[in-house]
């Protein structure tokens, strides 16, 4: 089944661009470290997923790109072209010339309804050329206009027209010492939104990736290309294909379902991040090896501490001993600790693959109380290797992960919008302040909702 | 409104840039009287004004912005300027509009300029989006210190002259050098910074309808300090990082911005960081990192900084900063303006000038200076929270 990918502003189509490279080179990577017919059935898995073939053999990847100005698509479609290994369908993209001025207003009612047509036309076009659609991603900022506004009102769009599909949207979360002064408002109302159109949004925040670049990538001047491509290195860990079951050896054919059922259990709670190991530069992997039961034993010590990255994890963070009274509701004031899981999902690609013990995560401590560990957690397994790591662990997780920096984010922007800063550029274009104040109300909800769990 | 300059121009060297049709002259000027630009030559010109307009949004697929330059002291700039916001913004209710205005410094030659200037601060005031003040005296010393670095022969500084924020290197063809063309470099550099985002690639662009959409977090605050760094580049090539924190730092010294200012001193509203040249992200973020603890912003926005990466460093440099901050240290400058208005008008000089026009009245300055105090009432009234702590606000309480 296949994913159909819409890109949405300059951060959306650049991230784009670097998952389906990452999804291409990994797919034709020649380090599979496994035989020629594993190898094939994985590159014709991603190639259904990602790609549809053109008459000449050059895979085309399965995107719509959407942005209001014209810059960064041009990029984008030449920097494919040039590659000569895959590229954007030519008819693939929507482009406008006047931008969104990073107004969340603006992208949403005014970019939304004038253009509603010719997008839904060009997805329309790009699901027509799959054999069976799974579902849609939707790449995007919160922090912007575009992305933002305009990624909210596609994501109600395709809920309406394409109401039996699933959409996931990868939100990338901006740094918290801006790149954009009004990013907060942006957020809360793009979350607000989403959370009532989407299916599960999957998050990244510029600054876990940025620490990753810097302490485990040793990359000294990062540049957002860096930030990209590990980014698509994480989403690439994440939906390349598996086998669709313990002791199968077909592949998945259906990721968005599994992924959902799996980790989206209640509509209250649908904020998931990714956490992936190992992840370091190509010239310190030539000397290094790893294990299972190391590599399992840091991601679950990530999961409980709600570590970003594998370096500077917190070891003294413990769950809860079963018998005695749980910790009490999470408190935002204090240094919370324990991070409490609604669900996980574990995806493990390599060798040896079979092997991997992984009792540690089916421990009911780590779970809120409503569900059962076997109903909690799955995983995801192929002995295809990933991407030149002989071993690698993704996690997908729906737990405490992102309440923090929500909150942050929803405390930042309830201070300025009790001076009413900015206001008036979105009432401008027809968002009221009761729109806001329903944004608020939904996201304190979530949070509150979030910080529950350890009940 | 007078054909003098103009004429020069279409005879210089870029006289194929622009187009001969596309202009307005008259043969007497406005002899330095707001009121003659604004009202008579409005009046008279209006549908012309308007017809050469329209002609130039035609060619344009879609029109984001105009660009309005003009002096504040005069009588054209000042007057007739201020009349086309007006016009501008009946006519293209949806286009921004961004104004570089030069404000007369204190030793300027022409008597009436706080008049004009006030009256024109009144029309800024209500119908510009956003506007760029500039002053000829911090031109001035730009300039001197770059004279000075220039010409002091420190041992092993040597400037490449194309580098030069004033030269006009890179520019069509070698020209005689006239006494304001160093200074108007500058202005120019200014521009072209601003609209690097919007002409040339990065990684993180910034159009010019988010400049006022970050900057402007009130309609009537939307006055902005602007500063350019490097002003030269020297030719030891061999300390490329520091050089590039220290552009940074320069880009909130009060040497470094284009009208007598001190932002370091003075409140935060907002900040913009437009960088050009080979400046990647982590620089950026290490150096606001730097920075932040000594800058004060208003508590609504402790962290409101506005970025953009552009690929292509102006010509002659390898990378450069312009920083936009909508900063209470424009404050001074509208004081100053007050209390030289004030002095002229006490005595009621020069004031017939400016009623014997039709449609002039004494409630025009009257309402000009109320409009401007109110303005600087508001930017007391939010120095005032300077030294308050931030606090944060109770939040909405959620029923479990």
């Amino acid at each position: 089944m296949s994913i159909v990918t819409v890109q949405l502003g300059q951060c959306g189509n650049q991230i784009g661009f670097e998952v389906f490279d990452a999804l291409f080179s990994d797919s034709h990577c020649p380090q599979g470290l496994c035989s020629k017919r594993e190898n094939e059935a994985y590159q014709a898995s991603c190639k259904e997923r990602f790609f549809s073939e053109e008459e000449n053999g050059v895979p085309i990847a399965r995107a719509v790109l959407v942005d209001m100005e014209p810059k960064v698509i041009n990029q984008t479609l030449s920097k494919a072209a040039h590659s000569g290994r895959w590229k954007y369908g030519q008819h693939s993209c929507f482009c406008q010339k006047q931008g969104s001025g990073n107004n969340w207003a603006y992208g949403y009612s005014v970019h939304g309804p004038r253009h509603e047509e010719s997008i839904m036309n060009l997805i329309q076009k790009e699901v027509e050329k799959c054999d069976s659609l799974n579902g849609f991603f939707i790449i995007m900022s919160m922090a912007g206009g575009t992305g933002s506004g305009l990624g909210a009102f596609v994501t109600q769009n395709l809920q309406d027209q394409y109401s039996n599909s699933l959409k996931m949207n990868q939100i990338i979360w901006p740094y918290g010492t801006g790149e954009v002064i009004v990013q907060n408002y942006n957020s809360i109302l793009t979350l607000s939104h989403l959370y009532r159109s989407s299916d599960a949004l999957l998050i990244h925040e510029n600054d876990a990736v940025h620490k990753i670049c810097a302490k485990l990538m040793n990359i000294k001047q990062i540049s957002f290309r860096d930030i990209n491509q590990v980014l698509a290195h994480q989403l690439g860990s994440v939906f390349q294909p598996t086998y669709s079951g313990e002791g199968s050896f077909h592949y998945r054919r259906n990721p968005l379902g599994d992924l959902m059922e799996n980790l989206v259990p209640h509509p209250e709670f649908k904020m998931l991040g990714v956490r992936n190991i190992p992840q370091m530069s190509e010239n310190s992997l030539a000397y290094s090896t790893f294990t299972w039961a190391g590599l399992l034993k840091h991601l679950r010590q990530m999961l409980i501490s709600n570590a970003k990255m594998e370096e500077g994890i917190d070891w003294q963070v413990r769950p809860p001993l079963s018998g005695l009274p749980t910790l009490g509701k999470m408190s935002l004031n204090k240094e919370f600790h324990f991070n409490t899981s609604i669900a996980n999902l574990v995806i493990l690609r390599g060798k040896d693959v079979h092997s991997a013990e992984l009792g540690a995560f089916k421990d009911p401590a780590l779970y809120t109380s409503w569900l059962e560990p076997v109903h909690a957690f799955s995983v995801w397994k192929t002995q295809r290797a990933f991407s030149k790591y002989e071993k690698s662990a993704a996690l997908v997780s729906n737990s405490q992960f992102l309440v923090k920096p929500l909150d942050m984010i929803v405390g930042k922007a309830w201070n300025m919008f009790a001076s009413k800063a900015y206001i008036h550029q979105y009432t401008k274009f027809g968002i009221e302040e009761e729109d806001f104040l329903d944004s608020f109300t939904l996201l304190e909800q979530v949070i509150a909702s979030y910080c529950n769990l350890g009940f | 409104m007078e054909e003098g300059v103009v004429n020069e121009i279409l005879q210089g060297p870029l006289r194929d840039v622009f187009d001969s049709k596309q202009l307005i002259t008259d043969i007497s000027g406005s002899g330095n009287n707001w009121a003659v630009g604004h009202k008579v030559f409005g009046s008279l010109y209006q549908e012309q004004i308007l017809e050469k307009l329209r002609k130039s949004a035609e060619h344009c697929d879609c029109l984001q912005c105009f660009f309005v330059i003009h002096s504040m002291g005069g009588g054209t700039g000042s007057g007739l300027g201020t009349f086309l916001l007006k016009v501008l913004e009946d006519e293209f209710p949806e286009v921004y509009k961004f104004v570089t205005s030069v404000y007369p410094s204190g030793e300027d030659d022409v008597i009436t300029s706080p008049y004009n200037s006030m009256l024109a601060m009144k029309e800024l005031n209500e119908h510009a989006d956003c506007v760029l003040p500039i002053d000829n005296q911090s031109l001035f010393d730009i300039i001197s210190k770059i004279d000075l670095m220039v010409n002091s022969g420190k041992l092993g500084t040597a400037i490449k002259p194309k580098s030069l924020v004033t030269s006009s290197a890179g520019a069509f063809k070698k020209r005689q050098e006239k006494p304001f063309d160093a200074m108007n470099n500058i202005v120019a550099n200014l521009l072209l910074n601003l609209t690097s985002s919007a002409r040339f690639e990065g990684s993180l662009n910034m159009d010019l309808n988010e400049i006022s959409m970050n900057l402007v977090p009130f309609p009537q605050l939307h006055y902005l300090v602007s500063s350019l760094t490097p002003l030269y580049t020297l030719a030891d090539v061999n300390i490329p990082s520091r050089r590039l924190d220290q552009m940074f730092s320069d880009a909130f010294s009060k040497d470094h911005q284009l009208i007598r200012a001190d932002p370091k001193h003075s409140l935060y509203l907002a900040c913009a960081l437009m960088v050009r040249g080979n400046v990647q992200i982590s620089d950026l973020r290490r150096n606001i990192e730097r920075l932040k603890p000594s800058l004060r912003f208003v508590s609504w926005n402790q962290e409101g900084w506005k970025t953009s990466l552009c690929s292509v460093p102006p010509v002659g440099h390898s990378h450069s900063l312009l920083a936009l901050a909508n900063n209470t240290c424009v404050k001074p400058t509208f004081i100053e303006l007050r209390e030289r208005f004030m002095r002229l008008y006490k005595k009621r000089a020069h004031l017939h000038h400016y009623l014997q026009i039709e449609g002039m009245e004494e409630s025009c300055f009257t309402e000009a200076m109320s409009s401007l105090s109110a303005l600087i009432q508001e930017y007391n009234q939010l120095d005032a929270t300077k030294s308050m702590p931030a606090e944060d606000l109770p939040r909405l309480r959620i029923a479990v």
